[in-house]
This record gives C-alpha cells, sequence and structure tokens, in this order.
C-alpha cells in the first residue's frame, strides 16, 4: 500500500481562515497553500543548523475561525464537536490507508463519545481495532505499528487511563527517534478525553497535559471548539512527530459552523479568540469558555481583555503570545490543570524568559486546586476556575 | 582440500612471503553447500503443539559460518567489557557471553523481512542482523560514528534498514512493541514475521501478557522468545517465577521450549515457529540459555550464583565449543584452522575497536538534532522554546 508521506503537515495552515482564496488544495499532501494573513519569518538560521531543512516557520496570530466558516465558498455545515473529529478521522483514513485507530470500544460500540462512530464498519475491524482493556500494551503496540510504517491514532477512553502507558508514551513514543539516531520516527496521534466533567470522582477527573509535557520527543495539542477540533486531529494525523490530541469531556458537543472545503490547523499555532488592548489571556480547553463567559463582564465593565487559545500546549506559540504581550503588558493564565507543575507553570517561566521587558505586572496563574477533584458538586466546581475568578484576576492585574 | 596439501608441500623448507589469506579461503575449512544432518541433543518440549523433529538440517558452510559469527560475537562482547574497564564504555553495558546461539541461530531461521526486537541485550542481535562492528563500538563508546549516532547507547542499537527494531531498555516494554511490529505486517498482508525477544525477568511483566492476548485475539505473527538464562537481573528465575516453565505461559497460546545453547536446535525452533505464526498467530519459544558475565559489568554475577555452575555450562553447553566439535566430529576443518579463524576474528575486532576509537564525540549541535521529525526550526531546552533562532516578524 503506498504510504502517503504527510511532509507537509507542518506547512499546512489554517487555510481556509480567510475563505476566499486561501481554500486548501483538494490534495492535501502536495504543499499546502499559505493564507493571506501569514507572514514568514524564515531568515536568520544558522547556515549550519540541519533544522532548516523543512523547518517550520513562525506566523503571525490568525482571527477567530467562526469568520472563516462564515466566509467559506459554500456556506459550511454545522455539528457537534465529536462529530468533527470523526469527520476528521473519516478523511484521513479514506486518503490514507495507514491510518488506523486502536482503543477501548471503538469499533463495534462506537466509541464512548461516539468519535468513532460508525467507522468500523466503514474501514473494518482491523483499521478500527477493539482493543482489550490494556493500555500499557495496545498504546505500546501502536508505537511499534508507527515503527513499522502505520499510522496509528490511540484512543484513551479517559485520558487519565493512560497514565497505565505512561511508560510507552515517555520513553518510547517521545524518546525511539532520537535514541535510534533518527532511523525510525512514530507518527502516531494519542487523543482522548481528559479534565474534571461532571462528578465523575477523582480517577476520572485527570489533566494529563502537565504529566506529559516534559517528555522530550512529543507534541501537545488542545482543541476546543469543532473548527479546530478537526483540524487538529487531521494535522496530527499527517504530522511525523507523536502527537498527544487533548480533548475535554464537556465540550463534545459543542455545536459550530464548520466550512465544506477541507482544511487542517497548523499544529504549533495559538488562535486568537478575542483581540484586545488592556491584558492578554491565555487559556486553553475548556477555560476559554469560562474566559470568555468572564469576558462578557468584563467588557461592560469597561475592560478589553485579548483572549488567546494557545492550542499547542507543547510547543507554546511563542510569537503569537509575545505579539500579545508586547502590546498589552499584562498577562492572566487561566488553566484547567493543577496548580503544581501545570502547564501554566511552564508557560509563565517561558513569558518571563522571553518577554520580562515587556511585562507592567506580575503574570497571574490561575489553574486548578492541587486536590483530587471531588465528588461532590460544589466542591468540583470549586476546584476548577470560575468566569468570576477571572474577572477578579483582570480587575487586579490592571490597576 | 588439495590446495592446502599443495601449499603445505610448497612451505617446507623454502623461504615463502608470508600472504594473509582471506579469511574464506582459509586452507581447507569446508565452504560446502552439501545437505548435512545433525541430530539435536536434547529434546524440545512443547505446549499444545507437535514439536519439530532433532534433526536438523544444515551444510558444512554454515557450521563454518556459524562458527565464525559466535565467535566474532563472543570476540566482539569480550572486547567491550575491557572497554568498559577502561572507563571508555560508560553506564550501563549487558553483555550475551553464552547466548550467542540464540541470535545467530534466529538468523539462519529468518529473512530480513522479518523484524526482530530485542531487549537491552542488544550488541549480538544488531550484528547478527548485519551491523557494522565499528559502528556497534562507536555507539557503546558514545562516538559520531555509532550506529545511533552516540545518542543511544549499548541499550539502544537499531538498524532500519535490516527490520531491527532495537534496543530497549525497559523491561518487557518491547514486548507491546513487537506486537505492533507483527500488527503492522498482518495489516499489510506482508509473508513476514516478528520475533519479540525478552527475558525470564520480562515474563513477569503484565505487558507480555497483556501482548499475548491482543496477538493471539488478532492472530498475529508474533514469535515471543523468552530467552530464560535463568535470573532476572541478579535474582535467580525460581525466586522471581512462580512458575519457570516460560513455554507454558501463553496458556491458550503454544510454546515451545529449545535448548538455546545450540545453535541448530535454535534455527529449527525458530524456522518451524515462522511456519506457525504464518499460519496460525503466535507461538512462544523459550530458549534455554545462560550468560557467564552477569547481568551487566557492574555486575560480577558471582553473588548470586556459583562459579561451578558457570564453569560447568561452559564446560558442557558452550555454543561455540559445540560447533566446534560438531565441524571437527564431521572434518570440515582442522582444530589449527579454527584456532587460525578466532586468531584473525580476534585481530578484525581489535582493528575495530581501533578504528571505532578514532570516531569524534558527536557535536554540540547534536544534542538538539532528531528530538522531533519535523521540528519547528527552533533550538529548544524543551516546552519554553528559550534559544529561539527564528526572527519573529515586525509588527
Amino acid at each position: 500500500m503506498p504510504m502517503a508521506t504527510a511532509s507537509s503537515s507542518l506547512h499546512g495552515t489554517a487555510a481556509a481562515l480567510h475563505g476566499v482564496g486561501a481554500a486548501a488544495s483538494s490534495k492535501p499532501r502536495s504543499a499546502a497553500p499559505v493564507a493571506r494573513s501569514v507572514r514568514v519569518a524564515a531568515a536568520a538560521r544558522g547556515s549550519g543548523s540541519a533544522r532548516a531543512r523543512g523547518g517550520m516557520v513562525a506566523r503571525a496570530a490568525v482571527a477567530a475561525n467562526a469568520v472563516a466558516a462564515a466566509e467559506s465558498k459554500s456556506g459550511g455545515h454545522e455539528l457537534l464537536l465529536f462529530e468533527a473529529l470523526r469527520e476528521a478521522l473519516i478523511e484521513e483514513m479514506k486518503a490514507d490507508p495507514t491510518v488506523c485507530v486502536f482503543g477501548e470500544d471503538v469499533g463495534h460500540y462506537g466509541g464512548s463519545y461516539k468519535v468513532t462512530k460508525g467507522l468500523a464498519e466503514m474501514f473494518g475491524d482491523l483499521r478500527v481495532l477493539d482493543t482489550p482493556i490494556a493500555e500499557n500494551s495496545f498504546t505500546g503496540m501502536g508505537v511499534g505499528a508507527a515503527m513499522k510504517g502505520l499510522r496509528p491514532i490511540v484512543e484513551g477512553m479517559n485520558m487519565g487511563f493512560l497514565l497505565l502507558a505512561y511508560n510507552q508514551i515517555s520513553n518510547n513514543c517521545g524518546m525511539l527517534h532520537y535514541t535510534s539516531g533518527g532511523q525510525f520516527k512514530i507518527p502516531i496521534v494519542i487523543r482522548g478525553p481528559g479534565g474534571v466533567g461532571r462528578q465523575l470522582g477523582a480517577e476520572h477527573s485527570q489533566r494529563l497535559e502537565s504529566y506529559f509535557q516534559s517528555i522530550p520527543g512529543l507534541q501537545m495539542v488542545a482543541c476546543s471548539t469543532p473548527y479546530n477540533a478537526k483540524g487538529l486531529m487531521k494535522a496530527a494525523i499527517r504530522s511525523e512527530n507523536p502527537v498527544v490530541l487533548f480533548e475535554h469531556v464537556l465540550l463534545y458537543n459543542l455545536k459550530e459552523k464548520i466550512p465544506d472545503e477541507e482544511y487542517i490547523c497548523c499544529l504549533e499555532e495559538a488562535e486568537m479568540v478575542r483581540p484586545g488592548e488592556h491584558v492578554t489571556i491565555l487559556t486553553y480547553s475548556r477555560m476559554r469558555y469560562h474566559v470568555m463567559q468572564a469576558a462578557k463582564t468584563l467588557v461592560n465593565k469597561g475592560y478589553d481583555p485579548e483572549v488567546i487559545d494557545i492550542r499547542s500546549l507543547k510547543p507554546f506559540d511563542l510569537h503569537t503570545i509575545g505579539n500579545s504581550i508586547k502590546k498589552t503588558h499584562r498577562v492572566l493564565i487561566v488553566e484547567e490543570c493543577m496548580r503544581t507543575g501545570g502547564i501554566g507553570a511552564s508557560l509563565r517561566s517561558s513569558i518571563i524568559d522571553n518577554f520580562w521587558d515587556y511585562l507592567d505586572a506580575p503574570i497571574m496563574c490561575l489553574s486548578s486546586q492541587d486536590v483530587p477533584t471531588p465528588y461532590a458538586a460544589p466542591l468540583e466546581d470549586a476546584t476548577v476556575v470560575q468566569p468570576a475568578q477571572i474577572v477578579a484576576a483582570v480587575e487586579q492585574i490592571c490597576q | 582440500m588439495v590446495a592446502w596439501t599443495v601449499l603445505r608441500h610448497l612451505g617446507a623448507g623454502t623461504a615463502r612471503r608470508v600472504v594473509a589469506l582471506p579469511l574464506t579461503l582459509s586452507r581447507g575449512v569446508s565452504d560446502s553447500a552439501e545437505p548435512l544432518t545433525v541430530e539435536t541433543s536434547v529434546p524440545y518440549k512443547a505446549h499444545i503443539v507437535e514439536p519439530p523433529a532433532r534433526e536438523v538440517a544444515t551444510t558444512p558452510r554454515e557450521l563454518v559460518a556459524f562458527f565464525r559469527d559466535m565467535s566474532v560475537m563472543r570476540r566482539f562482547e569480550n572486547a567491550a567489557d575491557s572497554l568498559y574497564e577502561a572507563k571508555l564504555i560508560r553506564g550501563f553495558c549487558h553483555l550475551y557471553v553464552g547466548q550467542e546461539a540464540v541470535a545467530v541461530g534466529m538468523e539462519a531461521a529468518t529473512t530480513r523481512a522479518d523484524a526482530i526486537i530485542t531487549a537491552y541485550r542488544d550488541h549480538c542481535t544488531y550484528l547478527a542482523r548485519g551491523g557494522d562492528i565499528v559502528a556497534a563500538f562507536a555507539e557503546l563508546m558514545g562516538r559520531r560514528d555509532g550506529c545511533s549516532g552516540g545518542k543511544g547507547g549499548s541499550m539502544h542499537f537499531f538498524k532500519k534498514d535490516a527490520n531491527f527494531y532495537g534496543g530497549h531498555s525497559i523491561v518487557g516494554a518491547q514486548g507491546p512493541l513487537g506486537c505492533g511490529l507483527a500488527f503492522a505486517q498482518r495489516y499489510r498482508k506482508e509473508d513476514a514475521v516478528t520475533f519479540d525477544l525478552y527475558g525470564d525477568g520480562a515474563a513477569n511483566q503484565g505487558q507480555l501478557f497483556e501482548a499475548l492476548n491482543m496477538a493471539a485475539l488478532w492472530k498475529l505473527p508474533a514469535i515471543l522468545v523468552c530467552e530464560n538464562n535463568h535470573y532476572a537481573m541478579c535474582t535467580a528465575g525460581w525466586r522471581a517465577s512462580k512458575s519457570q516453565d516460560y513455554y507454558k505461559r501463553g496458556d491458550y497460546v503454544p510454546g515451545l521450549k529449545v535448548d538455546g545453547m545450540d545453535v541448530l536446535a535454535v534455527k529449527q525452533a525458530c524456522k518451524f515457529a515462522k511456519k506457525h505464526a504464518l499460519e496460525n498467530g503466535p507461538i512462544i519459544l523459550e530458549m534455554d540459555t545462560y550468560r557467564y558475565n552477569g547481568h551487566c559489568t557492574l555486575d560480577p554475577g558471582n553473588t548470586y550464583r556459583t562459579s561451578d555452575e558457570i564453569a560447568g555450562i561452559r564446560q558442557e553447553r558452550d555454543p561455540i565449543e559445540r560447533v566446534r566439535k560438531l565441524i571437527l566430529t564431521h572434518d570440515l576443518s582442522t582444530s589449527q584452522e579454527l584456532k587460525d579463524m578466532e586468531k584473525e576474528i580476534r585481530k578484525q575486532v581489535d582493528a575495530a575497536t581501533a578504528k571505532a576509537k578514532e570516531s569524534p564525540m558527536p557535536d554540540a549541535s547534536e544534542l538538539f538534532t532528531d528530538v522531533y521529525v519535523n521540528d519547528c526550526g527552533l533550538e529548544s531546552f524543551g516546552v519554553d522554546r528559550k534559544k529561539v533562532t527564528s526572527v519573529l516578524p515586525l509588527g
């Protein structure tokens, strides 16, 4: 079977972001078209750098994708987030026979969150593989299959279960490309829902992005809308790097209109949700919605927050983030992972290292409490950041 | 035989120019491809399968090649031991001395289209798959010309073009990887199998059972090879395993226990297993083998077993000595010729060591290469990409 190359994956952009003229070509694996809003900073790379070849270029931030859908040539279609993920899977599995799915209940049952509903009927039992409840070994199997040229998508029914596969994800998935001296690549996608849900209990409410972020060789992205869910899933599948795609249990039923044309989102790019002047609010996944809710209140109070959904948890899109900080000089991070060792902790440190001179106030970071997520509803609500806290934080920063 | 006789007469009493003869033309060593049948001494033990015959088909050429290949491996590992003493190899170095028959016998039963994956005792498997000796030494010493660029080390030898998938240091983690390789082979309908090697210690890893279940469920062409050298790291097998019948652990998966010190028995079993795996799915091969050295070079290897035990096995079951005896018994070579071969091998391995020592350390920039396949053109210290080398666009 021909192995589709995905060399264009990192160069693909959210091509339909400004609609007309920037729609992705119908053969997505050829050189991806560049959206009009993208500026290229390809200069100043050391001549000896091996990375100049096919290196990713930093991009300007691009506006919200809702605009894109509206401008889409054929009007777009409305769907729920889990359907967007499913659409991405179907498109990629049709285009590339090496793409396959492993996971619990993904095949005959159709997936516990219906992301793979109908796929087993379409593609067969081997390509949509019902695994036994053995995360460690089926993740390892995915890595082995990837070494041998397949492009598996490993689903953790809940992200938290992938802790059982931590060794496989860290040592084999993340490191084999390096320790083999570049001989083997692991183009695997590891995905699943995480985050605090509705009273699912401590062990089903985990946020693994903080645990995985130190693993070298891994890329991590978090989707938050149907548009970016589909785009990131497609990009992750095409990437030659191992990518962990974080979905959220409470976001699967979000509805949005997305373009009919094929598109992918850039894995390393952050998303400008709401441009503003007073403060940069960096967030991702479900907290994006808490931030936007707080933003309504803040606007009524006369503030103008700039909201960025960082999307790329590893690496951070320091380009977009930096440009924002240079404009607003104040930063608030709102995240769902725990305070200790979370994404916010790393982001804060990154910003201090790179943009210290532009800050007019200490960076604030709102995270979940460092507790096992309790079952009782009011306690669970108190575990995560709520919009009122975000409003108070902005007021404090902007004093 | 004739050439040898003539040369001997020519040499007698005349000053002659010493010519270094290439190994393959060593005087009188048989190069024949005539079939030869040898009966292996230890019967197979089988679990829910009919074992293969004890008569193994081979040829003089193959036996001589076995002798040579195992001798190269023996010499390589002993040289690595010395290099470790000399502190040119650091960290962990797990030697295969005594276990050579498994690597060599397996290779004789497979093609390069078949995949092999193993744990950290991987030097000889790499060599068996056609790995370069200089690259192997260089890798052990962390040099740029190492087979993993100096970035893997002893436990991470790989050879993609020979379908050798490493080289893994976490006990048992390669088990599921191997099933993934077999899955890909089934997925793409390749007419090939995967030999998934692990030790008696790793046999107690849950992920092995998980992998076995999946391999059986989906009839993957996976051959799980347990190299039972009777010590799980530095703990005797009986202290670690309730059942040491590793070939039976598959339960519903057939298994075969093989004399792992007998290269012909190994070859026969692997051929048998390959056929089985292609037709019926997974099978376990337990190779009853032994390592003379410790678990790794940091372990003297004699605190948990007696010197008598080690010496006894070396005396009775050494894989190289057995093949030497076979060669001599069948008059395929003389004792002196074999000794000359070993001397020549020693020289070759020493030359390889010297060449590897000349290889420089990897360049500092290599720290950041191959972290990602598609990296972002930025050198990085991890998540924050501290050292940004691309220029941010203006405005």
